[in-house]
C-alpha cells in the first residue's frame, strides 16, 4: 500500500535533509557564508529553488536560506493505526529532498567532488537549448532517468537499448548495493554520451538530480514561466517533458524521497521489484508508482503509464525502410510492375474523416494484388488515406498527402514520383521476391502518417483500390478536392494566408522577442513552421503560437504588414515597432538565442554570409558562430545581422528586400552540402543556375581577405548587385 | 424503560434511567404516539384566528380553511416558514461571529486572535477591501463591517453567491431568488406567509428556496468563515467519540449547543495550569473537555476535542453520572435537561442572552471577558467535582478514534501537497470511475428512526459502492462511533475503487466536515470540483447527492432547501411535512428538477435510500458521458 511509500518517502527526505544539513554546515564552518556556490554554466542558480521558490542563490548562506524552508516541508511518518492523511505531506517531502539534493551537489562542486568518473554531473543550459527544445516540442518523445542496476550487465544493455531504439533520452545512474547501471553499461562496452542518448549523471541517487533540474529549466526556458511560479513550472513538466523514472533493482528511502520528488513534476516511477503501487492519477497524468517485474516489458510499460506518444520507427514490412533509399530509382529492368504514369490511372489523395468513421491500422487492398499480376505489367491504383484526429483539419489534407511520395519513396525497392492523380510507382523485382505487397505501402502510410503528425493525426486508415472501375470512380472525390484546394492553399505562401502565427516560446531569455512564423519563413529554431504553430495553437489557444492577421500590406517587397506591427509592438512589450519579415537591413526580425543559423553581412562582399550552429570554425565576418550569436541574440533589433532556421536560406523570401539567396556568399561545407539540391534549384530560379558553386565556404575562405578573390574568379553575383548597405 | 433504541450504550443508560424514574427523549416520544396526522401531513394552519384550520386528506371533510386556503398553499406556507425559521438560526450564528469580529478588531475582545489571517485576506479581498499595507485587525474591521452589511443589505446580491458557478448563479438569477441580504429574506418570508398575502404554492415554494439560500450562500457561510479566521482553519486531526470519552478520575465538562465564541475560549481556559492546578487540588486528574451536538463538531474539528455524544444523548451524558457541568448556548437543547440533572450533581449552565432555560444557572456569556467566564464556569465544575457520587457513575466503555477536520480548502494541500495543491486527483478519481461519486451526509438523529443506525447503515452502503461521503453535524457523529471516520474503515467497507483512493491519499473513505453551519465547505467543494474541471460546468451536473436520513430541525429543512436550489438530489428520511397536498409533493420532488437542478426524496430505509443517491449519481455519470466504474462491487 501506499502508506509504505509515504512512509519511506518522508524518512527519506528527513535523511537527505540530514546529510545537506550537515554538508553545509561544514561548509560554512570551513569556507564562510560568503562562499560563492554555484553549478556550472548555467544562468539558473540552483535551478529548483530558483523554479520552485524564486530564490537565486549564489552562496552559502543563501543555499542556506533553502535549507531552512526544506525543513518546512518535512513531516512525520503516517502512524501505524488511524493515520492522518499523508499524500500531501509526501509530496512535500519529496520537493524537500530534490531541493536538499541539490545544495549536496552544490557543495560537491564546491568541494571538487562532482562531476563523478564518467559521469556528466549537472545539466548544463548549453545542453538544454540543443536538446530541450526537442524534448518540449515533441521531436524526442521523452526521457527516461534509470536508478539503481539491472539484474546483470545484459539486462541493462536490453533495456537502454529498448530506449535507445524509440529515441528516448536516458539518464543512467544511482546504484543497489554499490552496483550502479553505469557500470554495467561501461563493461558492456556501451557508448554513453550526449550523442548515444543514453548520459551517466552519477552513481549514486542524490545526482539524480540533475535529470530533474535540468528539467524544471524547461519550464523557464521554453515555458515562458518566471522564477518562483512553482505551480505552473511543475506542470509545465507535467504537461510538456515526458519523463519517467524507472529504479532498477531494490528501493530504499533516498530513492523513494527522490521519486516523491519527480512526482511533483508528473514523471511516474516504474520499478521492476516487487513494490506497493499508486494507481490513481492526478499529480502526474496516469499512475503515479508502478512495478514491472518483466524487464522485456518494462520500457513499455514505462512509455504507457508516462503516456509518451511514441513514433512508430520500426516499419514492419519485408524491405529497409531508411530515407537513405529515397532517391533510389527503379529501373525497367529491375522493376516487378508499375502503377500509373503513362500505365494505368493512379491516384492518392488523403481525406479527413470523422474519428467514429475509421479505424486506426485497418489496411484494406480491394481488387488485385501485387502477385496477381504477371512481372513488367500493371494495375491502376487509387491510395485513399482516411485521417482522424481531434487536431486534424481540412487544411491539413495537402500537407499530409505530399508525405506519401517520400514515405513510399524510402522503402527500398519502391519508386514514387508526382502527386494527385498524377503519380507513377514502380515496385522492384528484389522487393517482389521478399514478398513485398501492395498492403505494405498501407504500412508504411499508417506508420509515417503517425511518425511525422502525431499531433493532429489519432487514427489512420488506408484503402487500396486496384479495380478500374473502383479507381475510375474514386478519383472523381480526389480531384473535387484537389481543385478546392488548389483554390485554398495553393501550395502554401505568405501570400496565400491570411495569417502568420507569433512565437514567444523563448520570452524567458529574451523577453522582448517574437519570431512571426510564416508558411515562407520557418521560425528561426527551426522547430517551429507555419502548420506546427498553427497546430501548438490548437493544442493550446493561449499558448505561445497566436494567430496574427496580416492586415494591410505596407511593402510587399521588404515583407512589412500592419497587422504584424500591431502584433509585435504588443508582444514585444512595445519595444520593437516594425518589422520587415523579408529584410536583413531595414526592421529585420529579431532574435532570441535558439537560431539554427545566423546571416550576417560582409560588406567587402557586399552580400552576406550564413553560418550553422553546428560550425565551430571561423568565419569571413571575423567571428565564430557563438562570437556572433552572443552579439545578435536577446530579442535585439541588429541590422545586417539576423537568426534563422535553414529551412528560411532556400525560401523565395529569403532576404528578398536584398537580392535573396544570389547575396549568401558564403556557408560552412556542410550546411551547403546539405542543402545542395534546394539550393541549386533556387538557383536556377534566380537566373544563377551554378549559383551553389559560386558560394565560398571554409575549404577555400575563413576570411574576408581570401574570400573576395574567390567571389572575383567564380564571378559571384553579389558583386555585381546594387550596394548592400 | 422505553423500547429499545438499536443503540446499546444508550440503551444501557437508558436502563438506569428506567430504574430511576427518570424521563428522556424516548419516552416523551413515545407519548405523542401515534403523531398527529395533520400535522404531519403539512395540512394543519395556525397561521391565523380564523382557525386552527386543518384539511381532510381523505377528501371527505373540509378541503378549504376559514380563509380559503387549500392543502397545496397551508403546506407550502408551513414549509416556507420552517425554512424562514432554520435560516434564521443558522444566520443569527454567523452574525454573532461578525460582531465577535468586530468587537476583537476594535479591541474589546481581547481573548480573541486572527487564527487564519490568509482566509482573513482573501475574504476580505473577496467583500472588496483593499489590503494596502493594513494590518490585519485593521482588515478584519473593514471584513466585520462588510458582513455585517450583508446581513441588512436590502438591494443586490450576497457576495458569496458569487463562489457559485456562472450557469448555477444564471439559475438562479432566473427565477429572482438571488438572496439580497440575509435579513431581508426571512422577514419577507414572515411576511409573505401572513394569512391572505402569498397564496400560490410555486410562488411560495420558491420563497423557500430563496430563504434558504440566504443560509446556505449567507448566513451560514458567514459562520464558516469567520469561525475559521476567528478560531483557525481546520486540518486533519485525530480525536475520539462517544460516550466513552469521559473520565472517571477527570473533572468532566461537556460543551453543547452550536456557536464556538465560548467553547473556543473554554478550550484555551481548560489547558490554563492554574485551572488545572485547581482540578488536580480537588482531587481530579484534570480537566475532560468534551463536546455534545454541533459544538462537539466545533472543538472537535479544530482541538481534536472528543466527541462525546450528539443531540439524542445530551440526556444520557448526564445519567452517566460523571459530568460535573455542562454548558450551553443555543439550538437543539433540550429543555428536559434541568429535570435529569435533579437525579445527579451535574450542573447546568446556560450562556447565551438568547436561550434561557427553567432551572439552569445563567452565566451570560459576552466577548469583552470571553477568558474569565471561561475560567469561572471552569470553576464551578471543579467545584462541583467533590459532589460527584461515585455510585451513581456509569461511563460506558465505548469509544472510538476519527479523524476529522476536512474542509474545501485543505482538500487542495491533502491531495497535492504544497506545491501541487489541487482538486485534480478527486476529479480524477471520478472521471476514471474509481470513485462513483461523493454524497453527502448530515442533519440530525431523531428517534423516529433507530437512533444513529440510519447513518451507519447508509454510509457504509454508499462507500461499498465508491460513493465517498462527507458528513457534518450528528450524522458524522453517528458514523464517527460505528468506526467509519477512520481510515482503516476503507479496507473494511470501501468499495475496490473508493478504497484505492483512500489508501493513496491516506484518507477515510467518510470525511467529517464540521458542524451543521460547515455544510457550506460541501458547497464550496462542490464548486472547486467545477472549478477544476471535467464535471460539467454547474453543481446540477455533478455526480453528487445528499441526504439527511434522521433530520428533525427547522435548520435542516433550510439546508436541505439550500442544496436542492444549488442543484442537488436530496434524501431525507422522514418526509417534509408536504404530503397532504399532492401538488406540492410532486412539485419539490419531480417538477422542480429542471428548474434548479436538485429535487428532493423522501425514503425512511436508509439503504434504498442510499440506492437513490446511487442511481442519481449514476444518472449524472451517464450524462456527463463519464467511463464505468473501474472496479464494480458484486
Amino acid at each position: 500500500m501506499s502508506k509504505i511509500i509515504a512512509s519511506a518517502a518522508i524518512r527519506g527526505a528527513k535523511e537527505i535533509y540530514g546529510q545537506a544539513e550537515e554538508f553545509l554546515s561544514k561548509a560554512i564552518k570551513e569556507k564562510g557564508e560568503k562562499c560563492e556556490v554555484k553549478f556550472p554554466d548555467t544562468a539558473f542558480y540552483f535551478p529548483m529553488a530558483y523554479a520552485l521558490l524564486a530564490k537565486e542563490v549564489k552562496n552559502l548562506s543563501e543555499a542556506k536560506e533553502v535549507l531552512i524552508f526544506s525543513k518546512g516541508l518535512l513531516h512525520d511518518e503516517p502512524a501505524e493505526k488511524i493515520w492522518l492523511p499523508y499524500l500531501g505531506d509526501t509530496l512535500d517531502s519529496g520537493v524537500a529532498a530534490l531541493l536538499c539534493e541539490e545544495i549536496i551537489m552544490a557543495l560537491r562542486y564546491l568541494y571538487g567532488q562532482e562531476p563523478q568518473k564518467d559521469c556528466n554531473g549537472f545539466f548544463s543550459d548549453t545542453i538544454l537549448r540543443t536538446l530541450g527544445i526537442q524534448l518540449v516540442d515533441g521531436r524526442m518523445p521523452g526521457f527516461a532517468a534509470i536508478l539503481g542496476a539491472a539484474p546483470d550487465n545484459q539486462t541493462a544493455v536490453y533495456i537502454v537499448r529498448e530506449l535507445q531504439k524509440r529515441s528516448i533520452m536516458t539518464f543512467v545512474g544511482s546504484n543497489v548495493k554499490g552496483r550502479s547501471i553505469i557500470d554495467q553499461l561501461l563493461e558492456e562496452k556501451v557508448e554513453m554520451g550526449w550523442d548515444t542518448y543514453i548520459v551517466p549523471y552519477g552513481r549514486d541517487t542524490l545526482s539524480a538530480i540533475y535529470p530533474l533540474n535540468w528539467a524544471i529549466r524547461g519550464a523557464l526556458t521554453f515555458g515562458g514561466h518566471k522564477k518562483g511560479e512553482a505551480l505552473k513550472c511543475l506542470k509545465y513538466c507535467l504537461n510538456r517533458v515526458f519523463a519517467f523514472g524507472m529504479v532498477l533493482g531494490e528501493l530504499d528511502d533516498i530513492k523513494y524521497a527522490t521519486g516523491a520528488g519527480a512526482i511533483n513534476m508528473g514523471f511516474p516511477v516504474i520499478a521492476d521489484t516487487d513494490i506497493p503501487e499508486i494507481k490513481p492519477s492526478g499529480i502526474c497524468t496516469y499512475e503515479h508508482v508502478v512495478k514491472e517485474l518483466d524487464h522485456k516489458k518494462i520500457v513499455s510499460r514505462a512509455i504507457e503509464v508516462r503516456g509518451i506518444k511514441l513514433k512508430i520507427t520500426e516499419i514492419p514490412i519485408p524491405v529497409p525502410y531508411s530515407p537513405a533509399f529515397e532517391g533510389e530509382r527503379v529501373r525497367r529492368e529491375q522493376m516487378y510492375a508499375q502503377f500509373g504514369g503513362k500505365y494505368s490511372d493512379a491516384f492518392e489523395y488523403v481525406k479527413m474523416t470523422e474519428p467514429g468513421m475509421i479505424e486506426d491500422g485497418k489496411i484494406e487492398v480491394i481488387g488485385p494484388e501485387l502477385d496477381d499480376i504477371k512481372e513488367g505489367g500493371s494495375l491502376p491504383l487509387g491510395i485513399v488515406v482516411q485521417v482522424a484526429g481531434r487536431k486534424m483539419q481540412k487544411d491539413f489534407e495537402p500537407i499530409l498527402e505530399r508525405q506519401i511520395h517520400s514515405f513510399l519513396n524510402e522503402a527500398m525497392g519502391v519508386f514514387h514520383m508526382g502527386q494527385r492523380d498524377m503519380c507513377w510507382t514502380r515496385i522492384s523485382k528484389d522487393a517482389k521476391n521478399k514478398d513485398f505487397k501492395l498492403r505494405h505501402f498501407g504500412v508504411i502510410l499508417h506508420a509515417r502518417m503517425h511518425d511525422v503528425f502525431s499531433a493532429i493525426a489519432d487514427k489512420v486508415q488506408i484503402t487500396i483500390y486496384t479495380k478500374q472501375e473502383d479507381v475510375e470512380r474514386e478519383v472523381k472525390d480526389a480531384q473535387k478536392a484537389y481543385e478546392e484546394r488548389d483554390i485554398r492553399v495553393s501550395g502554401m505562401t505568405d501570400d496565400s494566408v491570411d495569417l502568420f502565427w507569433t512565437c514567444t516560446l523563448c520570452q524567458s531569455f529574451a523577453p522582448n522577442h517574437v519570431c512571426i512564423i510564416k508558411p515562407e519563413r520557418i521560425g528561426l529554431c527551426g522547430a517551429y513552421n507555419w502548420l506546427d504553430a498553427k497546430a501548438s495553437n490548437e493544442l493550446n489557444p493561449s499558448g505561445p503560437n497566436q494567430p496574427v492577421k496580416k492586415g494591410q500590406c505596407l511593402d510587399p517587397v521588404k515583407g512589412e504588414w500592419s497587422g504584424v506591427n500591431e502584433a509585435v509592438i504588443q508582444k514585444s512589450n512595445r519595444t520593437i515597432e516594425r518589422f520587415c519579415g523579408y529584410s536583413i537591413i531595414d526592421s529585420p526580425e529579431t532574435s532570441c538565442g535558439c537560431f539554427e543559423c545566423i546571416v550576417a553581412i560582409l560588406p567587402e562582399a557586399n552580400g552576406f554570409m550564413v553560418v550553422n550552429r553546428e560550425y565551430s570554425g571561423m568565419t569571413p565576418a571575423g567571428m565564430g558562430f557563438s562570437t556572433l550569436a552572443g552579439t545578435i541574440g536577446g530579442g535585439q533589433q541588429t541590422p545586417g545581422f539576423m537568426g534563422i532556421g535553414r529551412l528560411y536560406i532556400t525560401s523565395k523570401k529569403f532576404i528578398a528586400a536584398e537580392g535573396g539567396l544570389k547575396r549568401v556568399a558564403w556557408m560552412p561545407k556542410e550546411l551547403k552540402d546539405a542543402l545542395a539540391d534546394k539550393i541549386k534549384k533556387r538557383g536556377e530560379e534566380l537566373g544563377e543556375p551554378d549559383l551553389l558553386n559560386k558560394i565560398a565556404d571554409e575549404t577555400v575562405a575563413t576570411s574576408a581577405e581570401e574570400l573576395l578573390p574567390y567571389l572575383e574568379k567564380v564571378g559571384h553575383p553579389a558583386l555585381k548587385m546594387e550596394g548592400v548597405m | 424503560m422505553s423500547k429499545p433504541t438499536g443503540n446499546p450504550i444508550n440503551d444501557g443508560l437508558l436502563k438506569i434511567a428506567g430504574e430511576k424514574n427518570i424521563e428522556t427523549i424516548w419516552d416523551r416520544f413515545e407519548l405523542q404516539e401515534p403523531h398527529c396526522g395533520f400535522g404531519t401531513l403539512g395540512l394543519c394552519c395556525k397561521i391565523c384566528n380564523l382557525g386552527p384550520c386543518r384539511i381532510d386528506p381523505f377528501g371527505e371533510g373540509p378541503q378549504k380553511g376559514a380563509c380559503g386556503a387549500d392543502a397545496d398553499v397551508i403546506s407550502a406556507r408551513n414549509l416556507a416558514r420552517s425554512a424562514a425559521a432554520g435560516a434564521a438560526c443558522h444566520s443569527d450564528h454567523g452574525r454573532d461571529l461578525a460582531m465577535t469580529l468586530l468587537e476583537l478588531a476594535r479591541g474589546k475582545a481581547k481573548d480573541y486572535s486572527i487564527k487564519d489571517p490568509v482566509k482573513l485576506r482573501n475574504l476580505a479581498v473577496e467583500f472588496g477591501i483593499k489590503i494596502d499595507n493594513k494590518n490585519d485587525l485593521k482588515i478584519a474591521e473593514e471584513l466585520g463591517e462588510a458582513i455585517l452589511k450583508e446581513f441588512g443589505k436590502q438591494e443586490g446580491e450576497l457576495t458569496f453567491v458569487k463562489r457559485a458557478p456562472k450557469k448555477q448563479l444564471d439559475t438562479w438569477r432566473r427565477l429572482n431568488a438571488v438572496p439580497r441580504g440575509m435579513d431581508i429574506e426571512i422577514v419577507q418570508a414572515m411576511s409573505r406567509t401572513h394569512i391572505g398575502c402569498d397564496n400560490e404554492y410555486r410562488h411560495l415554494i420558491e420563497l423557500a428556496i430563496k430563504t434558504s439560500l440566504a443560509d446556505g450562500w449567507g448566513g451560514s457561510m458567514v459562520a464558516t468563515e469567520l469561525s475559521d479566521i476567528l478560531f483557525g482553519s481546520p486540518r486533519p486531526i485525530r480525536a475520539e467519540a462517544n460516550l466513552g470519552v469521559l473520565k472517571e478520575d477527570e473533572v468532566n465538562v461537556l460543551v453543547h449547543g452550536h456557536e464556538p465564541t465560548l467553547s473556543d475560549i473554554i478550550v484555551s481556559a481548560s489547558q490554563d495550569k492554574e485551572i488545572i492546578e485547581l482540578a488536580k487540588k480537588a482531587g481530579a486528574k484534570g480537566i475532560n473537555l468534551s463536546g455534545i451536538c454541533c459544538t462537539a463538531a466545533e472543538v472537535l474539528m479544530r482541538h481534536g476535542i472528543p466527541m462525546a455524544g450528539n443531540f439524542l444523548q445530551q440526556e444520557i451524558a448526564i445519567i452517566t453520572g460523571a459530568v460535573e457541568a455542562m454548558i450551553v448556548d443555543i439550538q437543539c437543547i433540550m429543555p428536559s435537561l434541568p429535570e435529569i440533572a435533579k437525579s445527579f450533581h451535574t450542573k447546568l449552565i446556560s450562556t447565551s442572552p438568547k436561550a434561557r432555560f427553567k432551572g439552569m444557572d445563567h452565566i451570560e456569556f459576552n466577548e469583552k471577558d470571553a477568558l474569565g467566564i471561561a475560567k469561572k464556569i471552569l470553576r464551578i465544575a471543579i467545584e462541583n467535582y467533590k459532589n460527584r457520587d461515585a455510585s451513581k457513575v456509569n461511563i460506558p466503555k465505548e469509544k472510538m478514534t476519527l479523524i476529522a477536520g476536512f474542509t474545501m480548502e485543505n482538500i487542495f494541500y491533502n491531495l497535492g501537497g504544497s506545491f501541487r495543491k489541487s482538486y485534480r486527483p478527486l476529479n480524477d478519481a471520478i472521471i476514471s470511475g474509481r470513485i462513483r461519486g461523493v454524497a453527502g451526509v448530515v442533519g440530525c438523529d431523531n428517534p423516529k428512526n433507530q437512533s444513529g443506525l440510519c447513518h451507519a447503515d447508509m454510509v457504509k452502503h454508499l462507500i461499498k459502492n465508491d460513493v465517498l461521503v462527507v458528513q457534518t453535524g450528528c450524522s458524522a457523529g453517528a458514523c464517527a462511533k460505528a468506526g467509519l471516520l477512520t481510515p482503516e474503515s476503507a479496507f473494511r467497507f470501501a468499495g475496490e475503487g473508493l478504497k484505492e483512493i483512500c489508501e493513496t491519499v491516506g484518507i477515510p473513505p467518510v470525511l467529517h466536515a464540521g458542524s451543521c453551519v460547515d455544510n457550506t465547505r460541501i458547497l464550496t467543494a462542490c464548486c472547486e470540483m467545477v472549478k477544476e474541471g471535467g464535471l460539467g460546468s454547474s453543481i446540477d451536473e455533478l455526480p453528487v447527492a445528499g441526504a439527511a436520513p434522521e433530520w428533525m430541525s427547522e435548520k435542516a429543512i433550510a439546508i436541505g432547501w439550500y442544496f436542492v436550489a444549488s442543484g442537488i438530489f436530496v434524501v431525507i428520511g422522514t418526509p417534509l411535512r408536504v404530503l397532504g397536498s399532492k401538488a406540492v409533493a410532486d412539485y419539490i420532488c419531480n417538477d422542480i428538477e429542471p428548474v434548479v437542478g436538485g429535487k428532493w426524496a423522501f425514503e425512511e430505509d436508509p439503504i434504498k435510500a442510499a440506492d437513490l443517491m446511487i442511481a442519481h449519481i449514476d444518472k449524472k455519470r451517464e450524462a456527463l458521458k463519464l467511463k464505468p466504474l473501474i472496479c464494480v462491487t458484486p
